[in-house]
């Protein structure tokens, strides 16, 4: 017989690997190491937890094999297929799988103890783990589906099984729905406490999963677009904490420490994220914000340029910055962007990107793409440290990015007030790429398209680079 | 076994110091690597297959097989996929980043 105190060493040993794997992935060189040292202190978990199932007696290993094996190849096949700009839903997928895998284990042992009539009576144990289960089943399904909306809202929308028809993800949030989240909260803070009330009872155990998968669809569902990165962010955050719940259940360390660790980690982001578009938490998610407010009513025109004339204008330049948002994700067109800049490079010019914090759909979502287009990560600028270049730069190019340029945020007035921006006005000239003069998610109109040395192409982000590539090689 | 209240205090002792210690870890993250950080920390949290491998050990015997361990096998695909797929994308992604290419995953 083996002591049980070898297991516990082990899963210590696997804490220790996650902490040092979490510390490595926050520094650009030792990143890839850090995530070599959180996959070792996962295998070593497993391989602990299935030799203590071995020595313990196993009951069964179809069950484990089967999910391992089959878990493992899907995993495999979903990571290996997915293209850069997939990179959004398939983490916000993974995230769900989490906590939804939680939520599992929760209601797994809650069933379990009940079949075995292991029910504890009334006392420290009872309310401490039907408390967890509670716990872990709320953030676990808040997790899982509110990750499963994310997704859906990452892709644009989906496709109708059968008929093969597009539609797109709403994003729907009458005020009136805060009052029904509440609602489901609250119900289901109650719902643990009846589980308490009557632990052998299925029923308020299979309520608390209903109500809260449906506060989890409710949460995301109202928040629209320039929010999203807030909202990945969290629901990162929030798989943290399920799983750490789950380890209260199974009355194990390693569960706790990740899982506080990564809760802890996913907040630290998201407080970054709202910092960036000058936002608090709680009106990110409570509040509606542009996208269902008032939007400003166009009454500017913009002469449109061509791509003919805007080569001209990059002819000679010296020093360039490009300033990538969420139309150079849509489009598609990071890799034209960096042929672009290989062009101007090729010609002594200096190329820079200008990258904010918000820009896109999620925390990191531009550095993602260029760096999937091979642009060297040191060519990727911080917004505090590149808007004191852009006085002189001769020519700023911004591809689909509105809101996290818009001067107004300066003015003090309005949705985008008190958001740092990047300084693009600045620039002596600015070309931008943009399907029309429409207002961004806050839906202020941009002074910026209106200056005199504001140059607007026109067009889908890939199209309008690929000519403007094209113009530049006939000069 | 049964749990005791000094146990359970012990428990919370290692979850509040763990918050912190995640806090102090990546107090600062250049945005380059905040979605490679989000998605390994993903990973990280897919640490719940240990509570899905202990609940799967069950018999199976076809319509025999107890909701419990179904549910549990539901979970352990679930955190399996999170856990390999999840390292398996962040490599990826910090190959690009750091320009070029290692092997490993899970």
């Amino acid at each position: 017989m083996v002591d049980p105190v070898v297991w516990d060493i082990g899963y210590l040993i696997s804490a220790s690997l996650f902490i040092m794997g979490i510390k490595k992935l926050s520094s650009p060189r030792t990143a890839p190491e850090g995530n070599s040292l959180g996959a070792m202190g996962m295998l070593l978990a497993v391989v602990v937890t299935l030799a203590k199932l071995q020595t313990e007696g196993v009951i069964g290993w179809e069950l484990i094999i089967g999910g391992l094996a089959i878990g493992a190849l899907i995993g495999y096949l979903m990571a290996t297929r997915v293209e850069m700009t997939g990179m959004p839903e398939l983490v916000a997928l993974f995230n769900g799988f989490g906590g939804g895998a939680s939520a599992l284990v929760g209601l797994s042992e809650a069933l379990k103890r009940i079949q075995d009539s292991n029910i504890p009576d009334p006392g420290v144990e009872l309310y401490a783990i039907w408390v967890a289960i509670g716990l872990s089943g709320i953030v676990g399904w808040i997790t899982l589906t509110g990750s499963l909306v994310a997704m859906f809202k990452l892709k644009g929308g989906f496709t109708i099984p059968f008929t093969g028809k597009w539609v797109r993800f709403p994003t729907w949030g009458p005020s009136w729905l805060n009052a029904v989240k509440t609602i489901l909260l609250l119900s289901s803070f109650a719902l643990i406490w009846m589980t308490i009330q009557e632990p052998s009872e299925h029923t308020w155990i299979y309520a608390l999963a209903l109500s809260s998968g449906l506060l989890g669809i409710l949460f995301v569902l109202p928040i629209g677009g320039a929010d999203m990165p807030v909202v990945v962010s969290l629901l990162n955050s929030l798989s943290g904490i399920a799983a750490a719940f789950t380890g209260f259940v199974i009355g194990n360390n390693v569960l706790i420490i990740a899982g506080s660790m990564v809760g802890a980690a996913g907040l630290i982001l998201t407080f970054i994220m709202c910092k960036a578009m000058n936002r608090e938490l709680f009106d990110v998610l409570f509040k509606a914000f542009g996208g269902s407010g008032e939007k400003d009513q166009l009454t500017r025109t913009k002469v449109g340029s061509d791509p003919e004339e805007v080569a001209m204008v990059l002819d000679g330049a010296q020093r360039v910055i490009v300033i990538p948002g969420y139309g150079m994700a849509v489009s598609q067109s990071q890799h034209a962007v960096k042929e672009f800049a290989d062009l101007m490079e090729s010609t002594g010019c200096e190329v820079l990107y200008a990258i904010h914090p918000v820009a896109g759909r999620m925390p990191g979502h531009m550095n993602v793409l260029l760096a999937e287009a091979n642009v060297p990560y040191e060519r990727l600028i911080e917004m505090d440290e590149i808007n004191s270049e852009f006085p002189d730069c001769d020519v700023a190019l911004v591809i689909g990015a509105n809101d996290t340029t818009n001067p107004a945020a300066r003015t003090g007035e309005g949705p985008l007030a008190g958001m740092p921006i990047l300084d693009v006005d600045k620039a002596n000239v600015v070309v931008i790429i943009k399907r029309s003069l429409s207002v961004g998610y806050a839906g202020v109109d941009n002074d910026l398209f209106y200056m005199d040395k504001t140059m607007m192409l026109f067009g889908d982000g890939k199209k309008m680079m690929n000519e403007l590539n094209g113009s530049i090689k006939d000069l | 076994m049964s749990l005791t209240l000094g146990a359970l205090v012990g428990s919370i002792t290692v979850f509040v110091l763990a918050i912190f210690l995640g806090f102090e870890l990546i107090s600062k993250v250049p945005p380059t690597l905040h979605t490679p950080l989000m998605s390994g920390a993903n990973a990280i949290s897919g640490i719940t297959i240990v509570g899905a491998l202990i609940l799967s050990n069950s018999s199976f015997d076809g319509a025999n097989t107890d909701v419990a361990a179904l549910l549990a096998f539901v979970a352990l695909v679930m955190a399996t996929i999170n856990v390999v797929g999840g390292f398996m994308v962040t490599n990826k992604m910090l190959g690009m980043i750091a320009g070029r290419r290692r092997k490993g995953g899970e």
